[in-house]
């Protein structure tokens, strides 16, 4: 065995820097060569085919009526969220206590609202009016305080709240409840032995710690969430999906205003999904590995230093 | 029966038939025990044995089936009340675990807050202190347990034994009367342990009463006033270190002994 090799050209050589041929993936280059095709295809349709009609697109895209349709949709999302995750952790927190009761009511919570589906209950919601024409405040089979027509409450926009965040709030839920589930109870026991309060464990001990399991599928939901929005056309309130029917229904330009809606859907998803990366990537440094940004890129270059250091030495 | 050490008329924790089973494993089977004001107690046997099932019920981590346990001459977690006894509320139970800090086998620092934000933690929520006041005698306390320099730290970033030494400073900031120690030298690297019991021991010269679990015979020998051997949920012997460590009276502690030292 020689150590000085001289690049390892000799292929019965056993010189230190001998270098494997990769395997080949003919395979690969085949399903490639596929999706290039597809591809190619969709793009000359969209460019080609005169009916999606761009020059629609264009005209209604910053159109006042799609703009705040846009807007109820990123507000009506972001309240049902907000609303959705203060509930969620209420039922979870309900489902981890030890009285049957609160345990077996945010059980049959989940169960109702996971097993019947969002467009059902919004839907159901709408028409409440017909099982319970005047709503009213008082005790079961007892005396009631004040009372109020159903239909004077349940606009659309309420009926959009209350049933996009019910229905959430089962969701999140079982996300805050698996978040909870995931500290370690040692955590709950040192503070305990220190003297603290539950509420104030749960606060300060158990929560900031359940939220680095409870962020990423937040994230999901809050996509997700802005996605089911659309379900609220069905009740005729005007969020984005809604605001591209009324305009085509009257001038039957129906794909290219359905276009107009999907590019905001997925502008806004994209967005969406930037901020949930960044939020993950900053809830990660300051819970797992507490540096600041610049000191973990030196780091890591340090690292890659000594390695290309230890390789460089060996003969 | 050894003497305690300061001369008291009230024992600072005592144990009277205490009873306590885990489904149908009973792991506690009728323990009697006193800890004297400024006694340093080691508790020792085989696993299972329940020493720590023991530690756990003195400040109410675990409930007691029968039995009960006085820390300062008060019930902890009940009152009592005519012939009966009723568990306390939340609130109460943890002004009584004020009084008595704990470590634990796997530290349990926080690991979302720096190494003075642990420390702070309980004697600001609770009222104790004001912010800066805690964080000047948290300091003091790190000073004590050799982590001056590491306040700013997360726990992630210490070793086992810096952990386990913040964890004892954590316990410390309450000013407790007694400190529980659970293993606190189990999970970490032998050359890790020694820190961890000098500052122990440190803390039994300055008169701390505790009780504690653990497997080290070193320490037990050289810091414990009285070395207490439990076996299967029994109390079976105690004395000083040396009674029970080279003169074991019990066959079953002698066993222990052979297969420990």
């Amino acid at each position: 065995m020689t150590l000085q090799g001289d690049g390892g050209t000799d292929p019965r050589g056993h010189g230190d820097d001998v270098r494997a041929v990769p395997l080949r993936h003919p395979g690969r280059w085949v399903a490639s060569a596929v999706v290039l095709v597809v591809a190619a295809a969709v793009v000359s349709s969209l460019v080609t085919n005169e009916r999606f009609q761009w020059d629609v697109v264009g005209e209604y895209f910053f159109s006042s009526a799609i703009l705040s349709g846009l807007w109820t949709t990123l507000w009506l999302t972001a309240v049902s969220m907000t609303i959705a995750v203060v509930l969620g952790i209420v039922i979870a927190l309900m489902r981890l206590s030890p009285n049957p009761v609160l345990q077996g009511g945010a059980n049959l919570y989940t169960w109702f609202f996971r097993g019947t589906p969002l467009l059902v209950q919004l839907i159901f919601l709408f028409n409440i009016s017909a099982l319970y024409p005047v709503l009213t405040v008082g005790v079961p089979f007892g005396p009631q305080f004040f009372e109020i027509p159903a239909n004077d409450i349940l606009t659309p926009a309420v009926v959009a709240i209350v049933g996009l965040s019910l229905n959430e709030a089962a969701y999140m839920a079982e996300i805050v409840r698996g978040g909870i589930k995931s500290v370690d109870h040692g955590q709950t026991e040192a503070a305990q032995a220190l003297g603290l309060r539950r509420s104030v464990i749960m606060r300060r001990v158990v929560l900031p710690q359940a939220i680095r399991v409870i962020l990423p599928p937040t994230g999901n939901e809050t996509i997700s969430m802005l996605k089911y929005t659309s379900l609220i056309s069905v009740i005729a309130m005007p969020e984005l999906l809604y605001s591209a029917q009324v305009i085509y229904s009257r001038t039957y330009e129906t794909i290219p205003l359905l276009l107009v809606a999907s590019i905001w859907y997925l502008i806004v998803t994209s967005v969406l999904t930037v901020g949930q990366a960044y939020l993950e990537r900053r809830m990660s440094r300051d819970q797992r590995n507490p540096e600041t940004f610049l000191g973990g890129l030196r780091r890591h270059l340090r690292v890659h230093d000594r390695r290309a250091i230890t390789r460089r030495e060996r003969p | 029966m050894t003497t305690p050490r300061t001369a008291s008329d009230a024992p600072a924790v005592r144990i009277r038939g205490v009873r306590k089973s885990f489904g149908r494993l009973e792991v506690l089977r009728g323990i009697n025990l006193e800890v004297w004001p400024g006694e340093v107690v080691c508790l020792i046997g085989p696993s299972g044995s329940g020493k720590s099932t023991l530690l756990r019920c003195v400040n109410h981590l675990e409930k007691v089936d029968g039995g009960w346990i006085e820390v300062e001459g008060e019930l902890v977690g009940y009152r009592r009340k005519g012939d009966k006894v009723y568990e306390l509320k939340d609130r109460e139970i943890c002004r009584k675990r004020e009084q008595i800090g704990m470590v634990f086998q796997q530290f349990n620092l926080f690991p979302h807050m720096t190494v003075l934000g642990n420390v702070v933690e309980a004697p600001v929520r609770l009222g104790k202190a004001r912010q800066r006041e805690a964080e000047a005698a948290g300091r003091e306390l790190l000073a004590r347990v050799g982590l001056a320099d590491k306040e700013s730290a997360y726990p992630r970033q210490l070793s086992g034994g810096q952990q386990q030494r913040v964890a004892i400073a954590r316990a410390l900031a309450m000013r407790p009367r007694l400190m529980l120690f659970d293993e606190p030298t189990s999970a970490l690297d032998p050359e890790l342990v020694g820190d961890v019991l000098s500052v122990m021991a440190d803390l039994a010269k300055d008169g701390m009463t505790m009780i504690v679990v653990t497997h080290e015979m070193g320490f037990a020998r050289e810091a414990a006033d009285r070395v207490v051997f439990m076996d299967q949920g029994r109390l079976v012997e105690q004395g000083s270190p040396s009674e029970i460590l080279e003169r074991p009276s019990h066959e079953r502690t002698q066993a222990f002994l052979r297969r420990v030292l």
